[in-house]
């Protein structure tokens, strides 16, 4: 065979060209990749937490991760429906079961949890982007309310220390004294007792960074949130200082940080616009301040992000906003 | 104008895969045998047959005549017979009627229009007849006739020609204002004649820097301006172009001439000014052939009535069996079931989609992630609206805008759930205006 003999010029066959509707390139973004983004998120406040409570941390999310993939799939069992845990967001609902616990919690408070976060939480309503609250704090709120004191006995933070467990007081930063309680660095780095994921604020606001630059969270709710709550309690503060503690440790101190940048921001349970995501940042912190400064429960946080949560349907109905080229339709109906 | 590229609201940026033959100059196609000419290749109604089994015709004669005002005329892509009028495959997947054109080798042009070499000085409705007769359509795509959109009942003050090219893989346009600059920025000048404009500017995303330049290089000679535009798909949508270019908004079931506009392809552009100066007719178009699994792609000259078979030859054929054949870009292009489906007025691209990137996807629920509101250029609620839809609440979809969609897949492109979003907007938009026309029936 010389060079210049023509090869035979292959044509594509016909019968196995596929036919579709548009477009026919897709992103290659998925449900897994943007629960492994927010797990990637999470690692900085794991890893605080094993650092102040040692192996019973890991332990805790250890058992939370696991138990709630195992509630995942024997549900899917039951409901012959395939099997799902491998898109991580059972994952993702466990670990943050996990933040929300003390790392003194006992197995069953932890295999409970995932049966309600992943049972009542989601699955009950038919899975994965089904639920109207967020599973892991309809966990959290449900053992709250069934062992009031199992759920807000903390362990005192001993960093590096691996295996020392102890018990401390409910005291809390956020009760008036909350200045004798801890120093505000203690409170920025996570040196206090709390849940796993409550304790450092440097911790989760280095994974909402994460996520929010990777696009994966609406700054807006975060932000609303967080600055809802340092207003009201600001104000109120400037007012009584008797009442409260300065807007500062409101902020740093509790469930706000992991609440505002990884509860409220669940997509599945928050509003889809924008201008939603304000009004759904400033409720949770309205309600939040309220129960913090008034209400019965030193701590708010979880119930105003399952109000708003119920609240989001709503929400989303009524922001929707113009769409391109709006003037003409109501040019139209005036006439 | 400033020099900053314009940009819109939305969109997506999918890997552009334009470099496959952004470098390849346009070839001319090499003479076939024979043609097959699909008879309606424009919106509106399909023109009418003047020819029949047996004639002999030269190229650029009349094949059909417009069968109405929004209609426009068919010409011979060569000189030789016609050897038959039958259906042939469509780009839509059902056959159509074609008439097919043995050629005889001679490839003579036979009495064409005449040329219009004094255009500054003519009567712009003489030019404006001239861009009817020579049967020239939207070539980006939509093939609406270009003459009608040249007839606006409402005052013009701004003429847009799009040379954005979003649409990944696609170089014809590229190529074209590389190569044939002056053709394009005449017409672009004979065009704002015929609209009583004294300039015209034209949008090319900003990844065409050489084209940019080129056309920049005689925009003054013409009067007219050239503008980047932000790379973004959709940015060459009527309505997102109009929207970078002006800042207006043209509306919701509205024309752009609602908001003062014209807007016209390029390639439609050069035809024109192919028309006026040297009386030819629509009769070819410059085709990007592309996709990876192509032996050598690259961009053609080629008649209507080539068949896609003949194209991929051109091209070397494949290397690998592909998994789509489009006529037109991955986002909003049509699969095509044969290779016989022949070369239209309005055929951008021919692209072959290797197997890796038409992955079919399972459809997961909706996580809510929002992340095609922030896509959509039109800013309706996709994910809403697929709610709607899966529920089969067609009114609920019409109140929640769907009709605005202009289907340019973004939603579709950017979801982590891969829901088949365009897919159900336009069978809401079909089950809507069904229901419109039962409606109105009553």
């Amino acid at each position: 065979m010389s060079d210049t003999e023509p090869k035979a010029v292959q044509l594509p066959d016909a019968t196995r060209l596929v036919v579709s509707n548009s477009p026919h390139i897709r992103g290659n973004d998925s449900i897994s990749k943007v629960m492994a983004e927010v797990l990637i998120a999470l690692l900085p406040a794991a890893l605080a937490a094993v650092w102040f409570f040692g192996l019973h941390a890991l332990r805790v999310m250890a058992l939370c991760t696991l138990g709630c993939i195992a509630v995942e799939e024997i549900w899917n069992k039951c409901a012959k429906r395939p099997s799902s845990w491998k898109d991580g967001s059972a994952v993702v609902t466990g670990l943050l079961l996990a933040m929300n616990l003390s790392a003194g919690a006992p197995w069953w408070i932890c295999i409970l949890g995932s049966l309600l976060a992943i049972g009542l939480g989601k699955q009950i309503f038919g899975g994965l982007g089904y639920n109207p609250f967020n599973p892991a704090l309809v966990a959290r709120v449900a053992l709250l309310i069934g062992f009031p004191q199992l759920m807000t006995s903390w362990v005192a933070p001993q960093p590096g220390a691996w295996t020392a467990l102890d018990a401390m007081t409910g005291a809390t930063p956020l009760g008036a004294s909350g200045a004798a309680v801890a120093t505000l660095k203690d409170l920025f780095i996570g040196n206090v007792g709390g849940c796993l994921g409550e304790t450092s604020a440097l911790a989760l606001l280095i994974g909402g960074a994460f996520l929010i630059v990777r696009k994966r969270i609406k700054w807006q709710v975060p932000a609303a949130f967080i600055a809802t709550v340092a207003l009201i309690s600001g104000l109120v503060h400037h007012v009584n200082p008797a009442l409260t503690p300065p807007a500062i440790y409101h902020v740093f101190a509790g469930g706000l940080m992991i609440g505002a940048f990884f509860m409220a921001t669940d997509m599945v349970t928050s509003p889809m616009t924008v201008n939603g995501a304000l009004i759904f940042g400033v409720g949770c912190g309205l309600i939040t301040s309220v129960i913090r400064i008034w209400g019965g429960y030193p701590e708010g946080v979880s119930f105003s992000i399952l109000f708003m949560n119920a609240l989001t349907p709503l929400i989303d109905r009524y922001t929707i906003g113009k769409p391109f080229g709006y003037i003409r339709i109501k040019k139209e109906a005036a006439q | 104008m400033s020099d900053k590229p314009r940009k819109f609201k939305g969109g997506v940026h999918p890997n552009d895969s334009k470099a496959l033959s952004a470098g390849k100059p346009v070839q001319d196609a090499p003479l076939l045998d024979k043609y097959t000419v699909i008879i309606h290749q424009n919106i509106g109604a399909p023109p009418e047959l003047v020819v029949k089994k047996g004639d002999v015709v030269k190229k650029g004669d009349l094949l059909a005549k417009a069968s109405g005002f929004v209609s426009v005329p068919l010409h011979a892509p060569t000189s030789g017979t016609v050897s038959l009028i039958d259906k042939c495959p469509g780009p839509a997947c059902v056959s159509v009627p074609a008439v097919t054109i043995t050629a005889d080798g001679e490839d003579a042009w036979g009495d064409c229009l005449e040329p219009i070499p004094d255009w500054p000085n003519t009567d712009p409705a003489i030019l404006k007849q001239r861009v009817a007769d020579a049967g020239i359509v939207g070539m980006g795509g939509a093939g609406f006739p270009s003459h009608v959109k040249l007839s606006p009942t409402k005052p013009i003050d701004t003429l847009i020609l799009n040379g954005a090219e979003c649409e990944p893989y696609l170089t014809a346009d590229h190529r074209l204002m590389l190569e044939q600059a002056e053709d394009v920025v005449l017409g672009a000048a004979i065009l704002a004649r015929i609209l009583g404009l004294k300039t015209a500017v034209i949008g090319v995303e900003e990844n065409k820097p050489d084209a940019i330049a080129e056309l920049k290089k005689l925009a003054g000679k013409y009067n007219v301006t050239v503008q980047s535009l932000h790379v973004n798909y959709p940015q060459g949508a009527e309505k997102q172009l109009i929207y970078a270019l002006t800042g207006r908004e043209v509306p919701i079931g509205g024309l752009p001439m609602d908001v003062g506009c014209v807007v016209q392809n390029v390639a439609s552009a050069a035809a024109v000014a192919e028309a006026v100066l040297n009386g030819h007719p629509s009769i070819e178009r410059i085709t990007t052939v592309t996709g990876e699994p192509l032996v050598n792609p690259g961009n053609w000259r080629f008649r209507l009535g080539t068949p896609v078979s003949k194209a991929i030859e051109m091209a070397g054929g494949v290397s690998v069996q592909p998994a789509k054949l489009l006529l037109g870009g991955p986002m909003m292009g049509f699969a095509q079931n044969t290779l016989d489906v022949t070369v239209m007025k309005n055929t951008s691209g021919i692209l072959l989609i290797p197997v890796e990137t038409a992955s079919q996807y399972t459809a997961e629920p909706c996580i809510r992630c929002g992340r095609c509101v922030e896509a959509c250029p039109m800013d309706i609620l996709p994910a809403t609206i697929s709610q709607a839809v899966e529920n089969e609440r067609f009114d609920w979809a019409a109140q929640l805008n769907v009709l605005a969609c202009i289907e340019c897949g973004s939603c579709s492109y950017i979801c982590p759930s891969h829901r088949p979003l365009n897919q159900q907007f336009k069978r809401a938009k079909a089950e809507i205006m069904a229901a419109r026309r039962k409606q109105q029936k009553k």
